[in-house]
C-alpha cells in the first residue's frame, strides 16, 4: 500500500480485497471476551479532527486501543482554526512529537493531501470536505461483501446529497472498481457535475432508481441546504425522494438498506426502513471497527518496512 | 546620449514594421528606425543578434502591485523589477490595496514609489466605487488628474447594473475605460475552482463559466447604452468570449484580455501532478479544455484585444494551506513571454507581430497611455526578446517577492533579453547573449 490512506483512488483492486480480507480477522478480535492485540504497541496514533465527529472518531479510537497503539484525540473547535494557526502549522508540531500515523478529519477537500505532503507520518483520511471518506467506503464495502458476497454486477443505488457528500465520491470510485452498477440519485440541483463521467447511471426518478436494486445507500441530508436553495423543503424532500417502505419494495427482495450516519428520520428515510428487516445500518457501525483496524494494521505494516 | 540598436529582427506593428532594421535611441526617445543606420561618432553602438526581436515595450494592463498595504507580498519596487526582467516596460496595477487606491492620495503615493523604484512604468487604475464597496463613485476627475488611467473594482465586479452605468457614463466624459471583473456572485456562491469534472471529483465547489459571462454581458449591454468603454478583464470562459464577440459585433466599445495561465493550464491541474496545488487557484478559476481552446481561437482571430497576467503575489505561508482557505491568485510577470512564445508562437497559434499587439499595441491603445510603438518621436521603451532562448522557470530565483507560480521547473523556450525604458536599460539577462547595453 502507498504510505497514506487518502483516497480510494490510492488503492488498488487488490489492496482492497486485502483490507477486507483483513478485516474479517479484526472482526474476529472484537468478539473475543478480551478484545486486544498487541499488534500495534508502541505506534502512537493521533486523532486529528476539526470537525465534530462521534462515529467516525469513536470507530477509529476503539479499533486503535484493540490494536493496542497509544492514541491521541486533538479536536480542534472550527473557531479557533480562524484565530490560531494553519493546518500547516499544526501538522509540523504535531510531526515533530513523531507519531507514526495521523488521523485526520476536516471540512477543507484536499486537507489530507496538504497534510501527506508535510509529515513522514501515515495519514489516514478520516472525511475531509467533500471529498472522500475511504474507510467508510471500505466498511461499506464490507458490509455489502458480507451480504451479497461479491460485487459483479450488483446494482447499487445511492439516495440523497449527492454533491456535497465524501462518502459518495470514495464509494463511487470503490464500488465501481470493483464491478458493480451504481445507480445515484437526488434532486438534479444536488447531482456533481459530470457524474456520468465517473461511470454511474444518473437517474433523478427514485422510483426508477430502485428498481432491482441489491443495495440501497441512503445519504444525509442537511437541513441547510435548504437555505442554498437545492430544494424547496424537508417535507418535499421526503416526499420525492425519502426512502419509504413503498419504494423498497421496487427493490430486490434480499436488497439492504445501509445509511453511514447520523440519519434524519423522516427527512431521507423512514424509520420504518431504518428499523426495517433489511436495514444494515448498525452492522455498518459494528464492521467500522473492523475494517479501521484493518487499514491501521496494513499501514503500519508498511511503517516497519521503511 | 545616443544609442544605437544594430541589427535583430524589429517587430512594430503599429508600424507596419517587421525585419531586420536598426533602432537609434536619442536620449529617453526613439530617434529613428530604419535599414542600416550609420552609426555616426558619438554614438554607442549595441550589436543585437539576429535571433533576438527588438519590439515596443510589452504593457501588462493587469498587475497587483500590493503596496500600499500588502507589502509583504509585493511592493511597486519589487513588482517593477519582476515586470521588467519579465521584458515590461510598463504595469499598470489595480486598486484593491489597503487602502484601497479610490483617492488621489493613494494613486500620488503609488507613483511616487514607482519614481524611486525607477524601473517599469506604472500606470495606476483606480477604484470604481468608494472603498470599492460598489455603492458611491469614487471622486474619478481627482483619481485622473492624480494619474490613473482606467477604473475598476477588481477583486470584484461593479455590484450594482445602476452603479456600473453610472460608472460609463461618467467615465466617458474622460475616455477612460473601466475594467470589469465579470462575475455574478450569487454563482459564484463559494465556489473555489471551475465547476466541472474535476472540481466535482475531488469535491471542490465550483464556479460556472456563466458567472463570469452573464456579467460580461451585463456589462456589454450597459456599454452599449452608455456608449461607455468598457474591457472585461482577465477572460477564461468562451462564453464571455462569444459575449465578447457579440458585443463587438453590434459596434459596443469591448475590449477584453486573456492570461497566460488561462491560455495555457485547464482545471486537470487541480488534480494533478500535485493534487489541491494551491497555485492553481485563482480567480477566475482554469476552466476546462474548450475553454482553453477558445480562448487560444479568439487570441488567433483578432477578437481577444490582450494578453494581461493578472500577476497576484502572495506569500508562501498564504498560500500554504487548504485550498479553499488560500488566497485566489499567482503571479505572472515573469512567466508571461516565456508562455506566450512557447505556447502561442512556436505552437503556430499566432505570429510574432499578433503577440506584439496583445503585448504591446493594444493595451497601450486601450489605456489611451504612450507606447505600442516604435515610431520615431515615441518613448524609447522597447523589449529585447530572446524567441529561442532555453527557459527554464524558477520561481526562486525571480525578482518578484512572492513566487506563487505553477509554472515553476517548466522548460520553455523563449525569454527576455533585455528590458529598456525611457531609453534606459532597466534589465539585462545574460543568458540571452551578453548585449553591450
Amino acid at each position: 500500500m502507498k504510505k497514506d490512506l487518502l483516497s480510494i483512488a490510492d488503492l488498488t483492486r487488490d489492496e482492497i480485497y486485502s483490507i477486507l480480507d483483513a478485516a474479517d480477522a479484526m472482526r474476529e478480535i472484537g468478539e473475543r471476551p478480551i478484545k486486544k492485540v498487541p499488534t500495534l504497541r508502541g505506534k502512537t496514533v493521533v486523532n486529528l479532527f476539526y470537525e465534530p465527529s462521534t462515529r467516525t472518531r469513536t470507530s477509529f479510537e476503539i479499533a486503535e486501543k484493540r490494536l493496542s497503539a497509544d492514541t491521541l484525540n486533538i479536536a480542534v473547535a472550527a473557531s479557533s482554526v480562524l484565530k490560531g494557526e494553519t493546518l500547516a502549522d499544526t501538522a509540523m508540531n504535531i510531526e515533530a512529537m513523531q507519531p507514526d500515523m495521523i488521523v485526520l478529519r476536516h471540512a477543507s477537500s484536499g486537507a489530507c493531501h496538504l497534510l501527506s505532503r508535510i509529515c513522514r507520518s501515515r495519514i489516514i483520511n478520516a472525511g475531509d470536505g467533500m471529498h472522500e471518506h475511504p474507510t467508510q467506503a471500505l466498511l461499506d464495502a464490507y458490509t455489502i461483501r458480507q451480504h451479497k458476497k461479491r460485487f459483479e454486477g450488483l446494482k447499487v443505488v445511492i439516495v440523497g446529497d449527492l454533491m456535497h457528500s465524501r462518502v459518495l465520491r470514495s464509494n463511487v470510485q470503490l464500488l465501481t472498481k470493483l464491478g458493480a452498477d451504481v445507480w445515484l440519485s437526488g434532486p438534479p440541483t444536488l447531482v456533481p457535475t459530470a457524474a456520468e463521467r465517473l461511470g454511474v447511471t444518473v437517474c433523478t426518478s427514485v422510483d426508477e432508481a430502485v428498481v432491482d436494486a441489491d443495495v440501497i445507500m441512503m445519504l444525509r441530508i442537511q437541513q441547510e441546504r435548504m437555505q442554498g436553495a437545492f430544494f424547496p423543503s424537508l417535507r418535499e424532500y421526503f416526499h420525492v425522494f425519502g426512502m419509504t417502505a413503498e419504494r423498497v419494495k421496487r427493490a430486490k427482495s434480499d436488497v439492504i438498506i445501509m445509511h453511514p450516519g447520523p440519519m434524519n428520520r423522516g427527512v431521507e428515510i423512514a424509520s420504518e426502513v431504518a428499523d426495517g428487516p433489511y436495514s444494515v445500518i448498525l452492522e455498518q457501525v459494528a464492521n467500522g471497527v473492523a475494517v479501521r483496524m484493518a487499514v491501521l494494521y496494513l499501514l503500519a505494516g508498511e511503517v516497519e518496512v521503511d | 546620449m545616443k544609442v544605437l540598436l544594430k541589427g535583430g529582427r524589429v517587430v512594430d506593428p503599429a508600424n507596419g514594421r517587421d525585419g531586420a532594421f536598426d533602432l537609434l535611441i536619442d536620449g529617453a526617445l526613439v530617434a529613428k528606425v530604419a535599414k542600416n543606420i550609420a552609426p555616426e561618432s558619438g554614438v554607442k553602438v549595441v550589436d543585437i543578434p539576429s535571433g533576438l526581436v527588438v519590439c515596443p515595450g510589452l504593457i501588462d494592463m493587469h498587475v497587483h502591485l500590493r503596496e500600499p498595504g500588502q507589502e509583504h507580498k509585493e511592493t511597486v519596487a519589487t513588482g517593477t523589477a519582476s515586470a521588467v526582467a519579465g521584458g515590461f516596460t510598463a504595469v499598470a496595477c489595480m486598486p484593491n490595496t489597503s487602502p484601497v487606491n479610490d483617492n488621489a492620495g493613494v494613486t500620488s503615493y503609488i507613483l511616487k514609489k514607482a519614481a524611486e523604484a525607477n524601473l517599469a512604468r506604472v500606470y495606476p487604475i483606480g477604484a470604481v466605487s468608494r472603498g470599492q464597496k460598489g455603492e458611491q463613485l469614487a471622486d474619478i476627475a481627482e483619481l485622473r488628474e492624480a494619474g490613473c488611467v482606467a477604473l475598476t473594482d477588481d477583486g470584484r465586479p461593479v455590484a450594482t447594473a445602476l452603479l456600473m452605468r453610472r460608472a460609463l457614463e461618467y467615465a466617458g466624459m474622460f475616455d477612460m475605460p473601466v475594467i470589469e471583473h465579470c462575475e455574478e456572485q450569487t454563482l459564484k456562491g463559494d465556489g473555489v475552482a471551475h465547476e466541472g469534472f474535476h472540481a466535482a471529483t475531488l469535491g471542490l465547489r465550483g464556479i460556472p463559466g456563466e458567472a463570469e459571462s452573464i456579467m460580461a454581458l451585463r456589462d456589454i449591454a450597459l456599454a452599449e447604452l452608455t456608449r461607455g468603454l468598457v474591457h472585461i478583464a482577465h477572460m477564461s470562459a468562451r462564453q464571455t468570449l462569444d459575449a465578447v464577440r457579440y458585443g463587438k459585433g453590434r459596434g459596443v466599445r469591448v475590449t477584453c484580455e486573456v492570461t497566460p495561465h488561462h491560455f495555457v493550464l485547464t482545471d486537470e491541474m487541480l488534480g494533478a501532478p500535485v493534487p489541491y496545488d494551491t497555485n492553481t487557484k485563482m480567480n477566475p478559476p482554469l476552466r476546462e479544455q474548450a475553454d482553453r481552446d477558445e480562448m487560444l481561437k479568439g487570441l488567433a482571430d483578432g477578437s481577444v484585444d490582450a494578453i494581461a497576467t493578472d500577476h497576484a503575489p502572495h506569500r508562501a505561508d498564504e498560500k500554504h494551506v487548504e485550498f479553499d482557505r488560500a488566497p485566489f491568485g499567482i503571479t505572472g510577470l515573469e512567466t508571461c513571454v516565456s508562455l506566450c512564445f512557447d505556447r502561442l508562437v512556436h505552437a503556430g497559434v499566432l505570429p510574432l507581430s499578433r503577440l506584439i499587439e496583445l503585448l504591446s499595441v493594444n493595451p497601450a491603445r486601450i489605456l489611451r497611455v504612450k507606447g505600442g510603438s516604435l515610431a520615431e518621436g515615441a518613448p524609447a521603451d522597447i523589449s529585447i526578446l530572446a524567441p529561442d532562448l532555453a527557459v527554464t522557470v524558477s520561481a526562486a530565483a525571480m525578482k518578484s517577492k512572492s513566487k506563487n507560480t505553477p509554472f515553476d521547473g517548466w522548460k520553455l523556450r523563449g525569454g527576455v533579453a533585455a528590458t529598456i525604458v525611457g531609453g534606459r536599460t532597466v534589465y539585462r539577462n545574460d543568458a540571452a547573449g551578453a548585449l553591450e547595453l
